[in-house]
């Protein structure tokens, strides 16, 4: 049976991805990441660059390419992949556990 | 979203020779180009920045330009065959279709697009075979056998068209029937349509559209196909399978396609009386297990009768064929090196990419004897691996990637018109349409990601370069310390040989030189053995064996047989190249491991930060105090702009079990890898529960030195990523001290002393 998020139990590795987004991570928060990174209903978030090393937006490609086009966001504009990084992970913790992370990427 | 793409009709010209450049727009009428030297395609503000050398020649200039479009999908035609609907006939192949369910797959078709006219037998809604008839008039007929076929299945098609009685049959037959599944199907009809007498090719696997493309392509196998004068019981079909067919079968053959001849060429021999060659065309896969392989044999050359098969995809592509839009002559002056057309059709924004740097390279003379006066050092520029990974859309169809990443997948403006154009077709790591594996790949289309500025979704954090980017790192600084060098091409090998690189003294390689052939290789092998010097600069080199096409220009094939990091694995059977009958996959699977060649191998990858190298032992080794002058340090590479460190992306190590030169020294190795940097599943026969580097001690580069005995040497960096960390604090650094010891004393005559 593969892991389910708990939030009780994994919220303790909210503040390591937030410190280091990118790079080693421990074993539990890899876990976490392994899964909430698979979605299985094909659609898959991405980075879209904007400006090559200044400004990135996100956007969800569908399952197929000949399913549509890739919807990308005008906002928020991210100015670091590590921003980014911190959004989509407040946004799949939120879809996992039904909690919400206020915290912003850096104080 | 990019505005602007192209290809140049070659990788490799000589100074004094011809390139044509194909471009299309997106949007706009004209561009500019200007040719360019290329130093330094990564504009990572963290390191020197874009670099490129105005060249004046006789590109300089503005042309026109238009959009530009690939029509993409294999298939076979037959030129000047009769009109079939002359009189009644009767078609019988066996087919394995790989998406039943998409409509209009075209098995034959002798059709006018202009008079939508003709007859055409294909597989519709939802894998039925169908015929349909049609005359000039309007009035079309179809017939439907009323039951689908399976997925990947082999069937025994015969579909009769009577023309003058009206009556067309349809047949569809399992190989393997199964319980309470109903594919077996039979129909008959008259319809009210004769199909016209239209003189056109007869295709199969595409029919011709109204827009002058070929389109409704089949996905899937074709194997046996023959035309008979008449009307046939579809149980005459085995009569015309057996290895000794009846005399009084014979005399019904139209045309009878043996796709099990001639494997290595694009012809296709019908063995018929008449003689109805076709060819195929966009590089469908031969040398494919037909309806009637036993496994007894794996290799189409031993037993080609169990070969007969064609695998067909809607999105092949061989050669664009597009339209040259600039065509000059190199200066004859110019350096051998990496070049670039840049063009230009207006200024960029957040929205778009109006300008493409479309990379070349310029190579020393073709004759020996005009190679005069040339200098001691060769770059070798990994155009194979450039090919193998042309267009790689893994971030685009795989699901995982970022997992594998472990980092969002980025999509610049080049991505995203990857991704609305599959039609510019795969590279080796992708898969076609139906799920099989895309095991060639040309250099006549666009290339999106062999292109200065192009920042790949794997290459490392930061600045996320891989294959041809990550090689502008080391042309960057090779230009920053005033090295004088020629540059080859893999191609370039391939074709010369080892004449190409005996007068030179040291090669140099690129970050990634991963594909090569068997005439590469033993080329290579030969110069080593001969005193070469070889610095191999990257990572997870000499590892897939690849084949060109014999007649075909630029395009390679690859067979991902049994091991081996591979994105797809081929068919059981299909593992020897249809390009040269060998056997493909791993060199390590025939005994050449990489460590034979660069005196290390393959061992991890991980795509998401890089390490650093700690001094081992070895380094005060006497033997290894040229490469450490300068170099007091403990710690090696604990910078850089591939993942922040000299070793990362794919790591290779000494390993004298396969092939590492029992004299090689361990000048230092790797360490500190994180989880994501795992073991290549070819180290493993039982999975290991600690694949990652922060628990497997194997996990690790190996920076690797050691002589040969004609007096040549091996220098390993073990490392895709350590290129990226040339240019640090101003190239003053550890790595490129390193580097820079081991060049100069590669470049001095003094031979080697043998260690044995």
């Amino acid at each position: 049976m593969v892991y389910k998020i708990d939030a009780e139990h994994d919220r303790q590795y909210i503040g390591e991805f937030r410190e280091r987004p990118i790079g080693a991570h421990s074993p539990g928060l890899q876990r976490v990441l392994n899964i909430i990174r698979n979605d299985p209903s094909g659609y898959q978030i991405v980075l879209i660059c904007r400006k090559p090393f200044a400004e990135w937006v996100l956007g969800t490609m569908p399952p197929n390419r000949l399913d549509g086009p890739i919807v990308i966001e005008d906002e928020p504009v991210f100015l670091s992949r590590e921003e980014a990084e911190w959004e989509v992970f407040r946004r799949r913790w939120r879809k996992y556990t039904g909690e919400d992370i206020n915290t912003p990427f850096r104080d | 979203m990019l505005k602007i793409v192209g290809y140049p009709d070659r990788y490799s010209v000589a100074a004094g020779e011809k390139i044509a450049f194909k471009i299309s727009l997106e949007e706009g009428t004209h561009f500019d180009a200007r040719l360019v030297r290329v130093i330094h395609g990564d504009c990572n503000p963290e390191g020197p920045g874009l670099k490129f050398r105005h060249i004046k020649s006789e590109a300089d200039g503005r042309y026109k330009g238009k959009p530009q479009r690939i029509d993409a999908g294999s298939y076979m035609s037959v030129e000047g065959f009769p009109a079939l609907a002359a009189g009644a006939f009767t078609f019988f192949a066996m087919i394995w279709p790989t998406v039943p369910k998409r409509a209009g797959q075209t098995l034959i078709a002798q059709w006018d697009a202009k008079t939508e006219s003709g007859f055409r037998i294909e597989l519709t809604d939802g894998g039925q075979l169908a015929v349909t008839l049609a005359d000039a008039s309007g009035p079309t007929g179809e017939l439907r056998s009323g039951r689908a076929m399976l997925e990947r299945q082999w069937y025994a098609i015969a579909v009769s068209i009577d023309p003058a009685a009206g009556m067309v049959t349809l047949d569809q037959r399992p190989v393997q029937p199964y319980s309470r599944i109903t594919d077996r199907a039979h129909a008959s009809a008259r319809l009210a349509v004769a199909p016209d007498l239209v003189e056109q090719p007869l295709l199969m696997a595409g029919c011709p559209e109204r827009d002058g493309t070929i389109g409704r392509h089949f996905d899937g196998k074709i194997d046996g196909p023959l035309i008979l004068s008449g009307v046939h019981s579809p149980d005459r079909q085995d009569g015309y399978r057996r290895p000794v067919i009846d005399p009084s079968l014979l005399q019904h053959i139209i045309a009878r396609w043996d796709f099990s001849r001639d494997i290595r060429t694009t012809r296709i021999l019908d063995v018929g009386p008449s003689q109805y060659h076709g060819r195929i065309v966009h590089l469908p896969a031969r040398g494919m297990k037909g309806w009637n392989w036993t496994g007894e044999e794996h290799s189409w050359t031993r037993k080609p009768e169990e070969y007969g098969a064609i695998h067909f995809h809607s999105d092949d592509v061989y050669d664009a064929g597009w339209e040259t839009s600039v065509e000059f002559s190199i200066p004859a002056d110019l350096k051998s090196g990496a070049y670039a057309l840049h063009v230009k059709s207006g200024e960029s924004d957040r929205k778009a990419t109006r300008e493409e740097y479309i990379a070349f390279f310029v190579r020393p003379p073709r004759e020996r004897k005009a190679r005069t006066n040339r200098p001691e050092i060769l770059v070798l520029a990994s155009t194979a691996s450039y090919i193998a990974y042309a267009n790689h859309g893994e971030h685009i169809t795989a699901r995982g990637a970022e997992r594998q990443m472990a980092r969002l997948l980025q999509f610049g403006h080049t991505d995203l018109y990857m991704y609305d154009h599959p039609e510019l077709g795969g590279s080796l790591y992708d898969c076609h349409a139906d799920g099989s594996g895309v095991c060639y790949s040309s250099r006549l289309r666009p290339n999106l990601n062999f292109s200065p500025q192009y920042h790949s979704w794997l290459g490392g954090h930061g600045s996320g370069l891989y294959q041809y980017n990550a090689d502008t790192h080391l042309y960057d600084w090779l230009d920053h310390q005033g090295v004088d060098y020629d540059l080859i091409t893999d191609e370039d090998l391939h074709t010369d040989g080892y004449e190409l690189l005996r007068d030179y003294r040291v090669v140099v390689t690129g970050t990634h030189p991963e594909y090569h052939s068997t005439p590469m290789w033993d080329a290579m092998k030969a110069w080593i053995d001969r005193g070469g010097r070889l610095m191999y600069m990257g990572g997870n080199g000499w590892y897939w064996r690849i084949a060109y096409h014999d007649e075909l220009p630029g395009v390679i094939e690859v067979r991902r047989a049994e091991d081996g990091i591979r994105t797809w694995a081929a068919e059981p059977g299909e593992y020897y190249h249809s390009f040269t009958g060998e056997y493909g996959g791993l060199w390590r699977r025939i005994g050449r491991a990489p460590n034979v060649i660069c005196g290390v191998g393959f061992i991890a990858q991980g795509f998401d930060v890089s390490s650093y190298y700690r001094r081992a032992p070895d380094a005060n080794n006497p033997r290894a105090k040229f490469i450490f002058k300068d170099v007091p340090d403990e710690i090696i590479g604990n910078f850089g702009l591939i993942g922040g460190g000299a070793a990362g992306i794919e790591l290779d190590c000494i390993a004298t079990n396969l092939g590492s030169f029992p004299n090689m020294l361990r000048l230092a190795s790797s360490e500190d890898h994180n989880s994501m940097m795992m073991l290549a599943n070819e180290e493993f026969t039982i999975v290991p529960p600690n694949l990652g580097g922060d628990q497997n001690e194997r996990v690790r580069a190996d920076l690797a030195f050691g002589e040969t005995p004609a007096g040549g040497a091996i220098f390993a960096t073990s490392s895709i990523a350590w290129c990226g960390s040339l240019s640090h604090n101003g190239y003053d650094n550890n790595v490129s001290r390193i580097c820079w010891n081991v060049l100069q004393r590669f470049a001095d005559p003094e031979p080697f002393k043998a260690a044995f």
